[in-house]
């Protein structure tokens, strides 16, 4: 694990239209680490996740994301994405027309030759991976994600069932290769299948050169993913920080105890 | 405040189609439209006599018929004001070599002979008023595959040619029907003997050149029992201050288990007025396919069409619409279902930006006694910004019980979450925005050949400069 944290968040606070959802939030994660971001429903996770990301909706009031040393909060999102910043969505948004292949390669292209001034729009860029050894290094990742062949040639999110959806992000995660990746699983109803897909993604992909933040609401995708540490938030800041016992408890206790303020630490 | 993508449609119109040759010709009529031109163009085209009456009915029926007063507002075309016929040259021409240079020189620059050589079967350029250049493969030849300039189909093969003309589209069926039976010049004759099957496409090229001028080609497509074509066609022409009018009628007739399909790329110059009558009669277990992508003009009212007239036979449309900045394209289809078991689908995609207004109007006919039949409807509208505009116009004549509609139509703006999905992958804004512009219209440019398809996402131009929006 690297010294400094790779991903550092300092008292941040966000409001989304004049209203402060992020109240001073203080979190470090570093590559090689899973963190586990619990809290009730409202409590902010998502909007730290979108925040982070640089969704154009939050505005940071105060504070600070720094990543890799930079601060990137006045960094468009495609920025993020290049620098090794990755979200993978509570809810992929379906892009009608635009295969998963095609979008996979134009987002890779986008790392390997960002685009000079003007897009060129969908057409293939002349630079960038060569069409043979990506339609292979595709092969390769979605083998190792157990998913069918015919996925790459379906349209991005369209007509997706919920547990494909996560499937075809936890694909980008690993086309993409980023450094410390955000999980937002907060309050969907996701299925269990949908959970393990999410879970065996990460623990495939995990290891010394990927930090990952998985938020959730209810720990049970912990019965597949084993965090390193485990946050607790409550309205607007994380209220506890603990090992992955920690998670168990919420489960037995609840989290009103954690905002009432019972208890500073984990037992 | 946040910045809104931009989508520039035909970025560089000006100087890769918009140009113009010096005005050279071997005969101009004067402007305006009376008998004495009709006599003049029937003349010097030397047509049985029976081509000139009908000439001479038509313009009778174009004086009577009132302009429509639905669509697209044609109160701007100045009649008077128009050269009907503009002949650029003494003959057609069977190689580049025999077309003047200056003509040679546009086609070469728009890429036609190019085309002509990499893939197609068959080429006609069209330069104002009549076919400069006509050719087709010798082996298609052969098989008895007729491809040649309207006039000259008439002059070689008249019965064929009188069993045909005005059978589909009659001079009287619209004002600019009656128009174009009046003046016609140009345009494509094509036969395809029964079981033939052109694997390559067709291709017929239609350039204004001259100011003021308008462009009356008529098309005439007989595939026969069992036969196979695909005729492709696209238009470009020069930026003039004053407006052009191109008024042309396609009609095909498509026999029992015979395949045509149609494809259009109009890209005329945003000074043009574009009305046209396209309608195809598909016979028993005969499938007629129009793809018709209008990204130019000033006004497009154009809506091809299919009337299945026995059992069997499919029709589908195939309708993409772009309007910029002062452009109206009032695009769409008809489907007219005559005869039992006969299905049929429209899928139209408009995208409207900088003021612009595209829309779908369409009819769906079920005739009485036409049962089993089967017809879906899908039109999809994309606004690029506030001040653009959609509408959708779909018609439903339905008498019999028995039959399958679906319609579904749906209007949207790029949203705020799709731009940011595909940037939270590394994507720029304005790369994103192409990406779901591309995959809008994906559904159709699929059906293009692969060399239209990448024409297409030329001319649309997929290039994008950030802007405060």
């Amino acid at each position: 694990m690297s010294q400094t944290p790779d991903l550092i968040v300092q008292n941040l606070h966000v409001a989304v239209e004049g209203k402060e959802i992020l109240k001073g939030l203080d979190l470090e994660v570093r590559k090689g680490e899973i963190h586990a971001l619990m809290g009730p429903n409202g409590s902010g996770k998502s909007t730290f996740a979108n925040t982070m990301m640089g969704h154009p909706r939050y505005e940071v009031t105060e504070g600070d994301i720094l990543f890799k040393g930079q601060s990137v909060l006045e960094l468009e999102p495609d920025e993020r994405s290049r620098l090794g910043l990755f979200m993978a969505f509570q809810y992929p948004v379906a892009i009608p027309g635009v295969t998963v292949a095609n979008f996979l390669r134009t987002a890779l292209n986008a790392r390997l030759a960002p685009p000079e001034g003007n897009g060129s729009g969908a057409m293939p860029t002349k630079k960038g991976i060569p069409p043979k050894e990506f339609r292979a290094m595709l092969r390769e990742k979605m083998a190792l994600l157990r998913m069918d062949e015919s996925f790459a040639v379906r349209y991005l999110n369209d007509g997706f069932s919920g547990g494909e959806k996560k499937r075809a992000e936890i694909l980008q995660m690993a086309i993409l290769k980023p450094e410390i990746a955000i999980m937002d699983e907060t309050d969907s109803g996701l299925d269990i299948d949908a959970l393990r897909v999410v879970a065996d993604g990460v623990n495939a992909l995990a290891g010394p050169e990927l930090g990952v933040l998985v938020i959730t609401h209810y720990q049970r995708i912990l019965s597949y993913i084993k965090p390193h540490k485990v946050h607790v938030m409550v309205d607007g800041r994380i209220q506890l920080s603990g090992g992955p016992e920690l998670a168990l408890e919420l489960e037995s206790r609840g989290y009103d105890w954690v905002s009432e303020g019972k208890e500073v630490t984990a037992p | 405040m946040t910045t809104t993508p931009r989508l520039d449609i035909r970025e560089g119109y000006a100087e890769k189609f918009g140009f113009h040759d010096a005005e050279q010709y071997v005969f101009k009529s004067r402007r305006g439209l009376d008998a004495g031109i009709i006599e003049q163009i029937s003349e010097m085209k030397g047509e049985p006599r029976w081509m000139r009456d009908y000439r001479l009915k038509a313009l009778e029926i174009f004086g009577k018929k009132p302009l429509p007063m639905w669509g697209g507002d044609v109160t701007g075309i100045d009649f008077q004001n128009i050269f009907y016929y503009v002949k650029p040259t003494s003959e057609e021409a069977k190689s580049w070599e025999d077309v003047p240079a200056d003509m040679k020189r546009t086609f070469n620059k728009l890429g036609i002979p190019e085309a002509e050589q990499k893939f197609l079967a068959g080429v006609g350029a069209q330069y104002d008023s009549e076919v400069v250049y006509h050719k087709i493969k010798e082996h298609l030849e052969k098989q008895g595959v007729i491809f040649l300039s309207c006039d000259q189909g008439l002059r070689d093969h008249e019965a064929l040619f009188k069993e045909y003309f005005g059978s589909v589209i009659p001079a009287s069926d619209n004002k600019f029907s009656a128009l174009n039976s009046a003046v016609w010049s140009g345009g494509s004759f094509i036969y395809v003997p029964k079981g033939v099957h052109v694997d390559v496409p067709l291709q017929a090229y239609f350039r204004i050149n001259t100011k003021d001028m308008g462009q009356f080609e008529r098309t005439l497509i007989i595939v026969d029992e069992g036969a196979w074509v695909h005729y492709v066609e696209g238009c470009t022409a020069p930026i003039y201050a004053s407006d052009s009018l191109h008024s042309a009628v396609v009609e095909i007739i498509v026999k029992p288990g015979a395949r045509c399909r149609y494809t259009t790329i109009q890209n005329w110059s945003n000074n043009v007025y574009n009305l046209v009558t396209k309608r195809a009669k598909a016979y028993r277990d005969a499938t007629m396919e129009w793809v018709d992508a209008n990204l130019g003009s000033k006004l497009t009212m154009k809506y091809p069409s299919v009337f299945m007239m026995e059992p069997g036979a499919h029709g589908e449309i195939l309708s993409i619409a772009f309007a910029g900045k002062g452009q109206h394209q009032d695009a769409g289809g008809k489907v007219v279902h005559l005869a039992p078991h006969t299905t049929s689908k429209i899928v139209s995609k408009s995208i409207s930006k900088d003021g612009g207004r595209a829309g779908y109007r369409g009819l769906v006919r079920v005739q009485k006694g036409a049962v089993d039949c089967r017809s879906t409807v899908n039109c999809d509208a994309l606004l690029l910004d506030e001040a653009s505009r959609s509408d959708t116009y779909p018609y439903m004549e339905i008498m019999e019980n028995q039959v399958t509609i679906g319609h579904e139509a749906t209007v949207s703006k790029i949203g705020d979450e799709q731009l940011f999905y595909l940037q939270s992958r590394g994507i720029n804004k304005d790369e994103a925005a192409g990406m779901i512009v591309s995959g809008f219209i994906e559904p159709i440019v699929k059906e293009l050949p692969m060399e239209y398809a990448v024409e297409m996402n030329r001319l649309i131009q997929l290039q994008m400069e950030g802007s405060v929006g």
